[in-house]
Order: C-alpha cells, then sequence, then structure tokens
C-alpha cells in the first residue's frame, strides 16, 4: 500500500514547526500504523535524512505511550477501540492523504516531532492518584467486602492507560477525564476511602495548575478514549470535588 | 515547565480555592444556568395566559406588577444570575483559549453536538435579544406608544399588555427575530440543561442519556411554547 503522509517537523521544544510530506511506499497492510512510520523513517535514515521522532513503547496497546493525532483523531480513525499501536494500515484506503500531528495541549510541551511531554499526568497522580499502605504481610485476598457493581465501576475507570488521548480530542485541552478515571478507581474502592477528599482536592489543583483546560461537556474525550472510560466518571469528580471543598471549608477534614 | 506538586491543604481560603478552580467556575455557571431555565419556564407559563384572552393575560400581568418589592429582588437575582453567568463563561473560554496555544491544523469533530459546539454564539445573540426584548415589552423604549395602552379590568384601568403583544408581534420582522433567537435559545438548551447535571455531578452512566434526551426535549418544547404566540398573531389571533 502506498500514502500521501503530512507529518508534523518541529526541532525541540521551541521554534515553530510544520507539516512536511512524505511518501510512504510499499506498506504491507498487516503493518501497523507505528510500523509504517518505522519503514518510513528506515528511508529516511537511508537517505541520511532526520527521521520522525515519535512516542512508543509496548506497541501492545496496554502502556499509554504511543500518541499522534492522525486526520485530527487521536490514535487515529479506528477511533475507541485501541491505541495508535493497534492501528493498523488496512483501516486506510491505498493512496490515502494523513495528516499526522502530535497530541496539542499547552500541558504537553512538545518535545521533538510528534513527541510530547506528558509528565504533567504524573505529576498529578504525584497529588493524590495513590493509596497509603503499611508495608509488611498482604492482607487476606477477599478479606475485605466489596460489592461486585462497586467492583466492576473501580475497574472500568481503573482501565485508564494514561495515554492523554481525552486531552488532545478535548477542544479545551481538558484533562477531566484522565484525573476521573484516576480519582475514581481509588475513590471506590475501600482502599482508596480515607483519602478521598485529599486525593480529589490535590489531583484537581494540580490539574488546574498544570494548564490544562476546563470541561465543557463536549465529550470528545469518550469518543477517542482506547480505555472507553465513560464521561460519567466527569460527573463524579465533579460532585466530590465540590463535597470535598464543603468538607474542607467547615474544617471537617484534616 | 511543569507546575510544582501542589500540598493538598489550600493554601488560599478553601471557599476562595473552590470558586477559582476548574470546577468551581463550572459549578457557577451551572447554577447560574439553572436559576435562568426555571425563570425561562415560569416566563412561559405567564406568556401562555396570551391564549386565554386579554382578562387574564392583562389581570396576570397587574398581580407580577403589585409584586412590588419581591418583583424586584427577582429582577436583580436574574440581572444577578446573568452577569455571573456570562462572566463565568468568558473566564474560562480565555483560559482554555490558552491551554491550547497551538491549533490543530486539520481538526475533526468526532460527537460533539452542534449545541455544545455553538455555547457561546448562541448565549451572544439570546443576551441581545434579551437586551431588546426588556426595551422593547418592559421599559417600553422601542415603541414609547406601548406605555399609553389602556384595558378596563372589571372598571379598574390597568396596562394593556394583551395589545401590546399583538402589536408588537405584527411587526414581522419583529416576530422573526423572537422566533429565530428562541430557536437559538433551544439549541443553547439543548446541550445547557444535560450539561448542568453533569457540571453539578447529578447525574451517572445510566441518567446520563435520560437528562441528555429530556433536556432537548424540555429545549423544544420551550421553542414551541414560545414561538406559538408570534405565531398566532401573524395567523391573525387576537387582532
Amino acid at each position: 500500500m502506498n500514502f500521501h503522509l503530512k507529518v508534523w517537523r518541529q526541532n525541540g521544544t521551541s521554534g515553530t514547526g510544520k507539516l512536511v510530506d512524505y511518501e510512504a511506499r510499499n506498506i504491507p497492510s498487516e503493518a501497523s500504523f507505528l510500523e509504517m512510520l518505522d519503514i518510513v523513517n528506515e528511508d529516511l535514515v537511508s537517505k541520511g535524512e532526520e527521521p520522525i521522532a515519535f512516542d512508543h513503547d509496548c506497541r501492545e496497546g496496554i502502556c499509554g505511550m504511543c500518541s499522534l493525532t492522525i486526520n485530527g483523531v487521536p490514535h487515529g480513525k479506528d477511533r475507541g477501540v485501541g491505541t495508535t499501536c493497534q492501528l493498523y494500515m488496512r483501516k486506510f484506503k491505498d493512496g490515502e492523504t494523513i495528516t499526522i500531528e502530535p497530541f496539542r495541549a499547552g500541558a504537553f510541551p512538545l518535545q521533538k516531532d510528534l513527541a510530547v511531554n506528558r509528565g504533567a499526568l504524573d505529576r498529578i497522580i504525584q497529588a493524590g492518584g495513590f493509596i497509603s499502605e503499611r508495608s509488611g504481610s498482604a492482607p487476606d485476598a477477599n478479606a475485605l467486602p466489596i460489592p461486585k457493581p462497586i467492583a466492576d465501576t473501580a475497574m472500568d475507570a481503573a482501565a485508564c492507560i494514561g495515554c492523554g488521548a481525552c486531552v488532545a480530542a478535548c477542544p479545551n485541552s481538558s484533562a477531566m477525564l484522565f484525573v476521573s478515571a484516576k480519582a475514581a478507581h481509588l475513590n471506590l474502592l475501600p482502599q482508596g476511602k480515607p483519602e478521598k477528599d485529599r486525593r480529589v482536592l490535590g489531583m484537581v489543583r494540580q490539574m488546574d495548575a498544570e494548564g490544562f483546560g476546563n470541561c465543557s461537556n463536549y465529550y470528545e474525550c469518550e469518543a477517542v478514549c482506547p480505555a472507553h472510560i465513560p464521561a460519567s466518571f466527569i460527573a463524579m469528580l465533579n460532585r466530590d470535588y465540590t463535597a470535598a471543598s464543603i468538607r474542607e471549608t467547615t474544617s471537617a477534614t484534616a | 515547565m511543569g507546575a510544582a506538586i501542589t500540598s493538598s491543604p489550600a493554601r488560599r481560603n478553601p471557599i476562595a480555592a473552590w470558586l477559582l478552580s476548574s470546577i468551581g467556575k463550572k459549578t457557577i455557571v451551572a447554577v447560574t444556568g439553572t436559576l435562568l431555565v426555571l425563570f425561562v419556564i415560569g416566563h412561559l407559563g405567564g406568556n401562555l395566559t396570551f391564549f386565554l384572552g386579554p382578562d387574564w393575560m392583562n389581570a396576570y400581568a397587574k398581580h407580577l406588577r403589585e409584586l412590588g418589592p419581591l418583583l424586584w429582588v427577582a429582577r436583580i437575582g436574574l440581572l444577578a444570575a446573568v452577569g455571573l453567568h456570562i462572566y463565568f463563561t468568558m473566564l474560562l473560554w480565555k483560559e482554555n483559549q490558552a491551554a491550547r496555544p497551538s491549533k490543530y491544523v486539520v481538526k475533526n469533530t468526532i460527537q460533539a453536538s452542534v449545541g455544545v459546539r455553538t455555547m457561546r454564539l448562541t448565549g451572544l445573540v439570546v443576551f441581545a435579544f434579551v437586551v431588546f426584548h426588556i426595551l422593547h415589552f418592559t421599559t417600553r423604549n422601542i415603541d414609547p406608544a406601548f406605555r399609553t395602552y389602556e384595558y378596563n379590568l372589571h372598571g379598574e384601568e390597568v396596562h394593556n399588555v394583551f395589545r401590546m403583544v399583538v402589536v408588537g408581534f405584527s411587526n414581522p420582522l419583529v416576530s422573526a427575530f423572537y422566533i429565530i433567537s428562541l430557536a437559538l435559545l433551544a439549541f443553547h438548551l439543548s446541550h445547557g440543561i444535560a450539561s448542568l447535571f453533569q457540571t453539578l455531578g447529578l447525574t451517572n452512566k445510566k441518567l446520563q442519556p435520560v437528562f441528555q434526551i429530556a433536556g432537548r426535549v424540555i429545549a423544544w418544547g420551550l421553542f414551541l411554547g414560545f414561538s406559538s404566540i408570534p405565531v398566532s398573531v401573524l395567523l391573525g389571533f387576537g387582532r
């Protein structure tokens, strides 16, 4: 298969970038999108040109490292089905023009070409996306009763791989879907309950400080989420944040 | 480059911290929006007395005026709601613009509705309409002749609101502006009503689609109710 690529090239964190045209030739239909870029890069290297920088790691759809906004959709046209590494070239038409841009957000500073720094999401986790647990012998499995629907909902939230596609798809570059999923998966479970208010306040404040936009309920995030996180978790976060703020104001929490 | 990790207790006053947070600002927009939706629903109830004839409509207007100070409480409250709703929306909009300094070359809307994508436009046109509407029917600056309309309500001279509505909507341009503005309001509310439940956190996965449908039904129901009056006037009712 052959494709016309328009790829965002940008040198380093400063400076402006532009779309550069490339021809991807003789691409097997079973190649993943990243493998297609590997082939293009091999060609560039053999010609002595700088290869296209892009993020990737496990290439199994679980690590959340690959990104790319393909024809205006984060993780490409196979929306909501998986990550860019799980997108195969057979989904495209032979001879199609494909525009590849980075995940764009002020909170995701561009490193080079298509690679962005998503460290802001890690700092949100550091601000509360954890539980404090004593080390030592592990408690008995199933010793802590958790109703099945709660466990299921927590698991739905925990499916988030932190790729940042929600931020990239949101017209406001809001990270609310990510934050709501990461907060909900701990808040719902007994292990996460004791630190619930501190977690919610800390994560939302860190999210605001990182310069992410505000949620306007466009719901573009849930449409591109490779883990199918529903936007209803955002409603849960809104509720929990206001409740935690009330308790903080009335000093009912430390 | 990155922001330092925040310590979880609010460094400021917790109320100020909530108000200045993303969720706090959105909540203000949602709460003021709720008040305005409830007002619009009440307003339609009053308007529909038009179909009961001049006795009903003029008596309704008389009773409303007799509320005196309470009427002013409602007016100032609504004015404050409109002001806060627009101010906080613009504040959020400014931050949202700043959150994506370099824009996508290729944009692709996946599932966002027309309603949500046009919120600011529809909101500002509706605001312009409300200003005109108040000058037209409340302060009656557009056509000062409206002030002279009198009506004999069971022996008492009252303002003839019914005639004012009929004369006002007999102008096809005024009626057209009214109907178009209300259609834009319906688009605004078709997103806004469901959206306020999401922002206030009063929804979940099961209820969300219910609120979305209910919001659209209420929004377009309001449109039909309001626009039935200018349409009836143009068709000859009340003349």
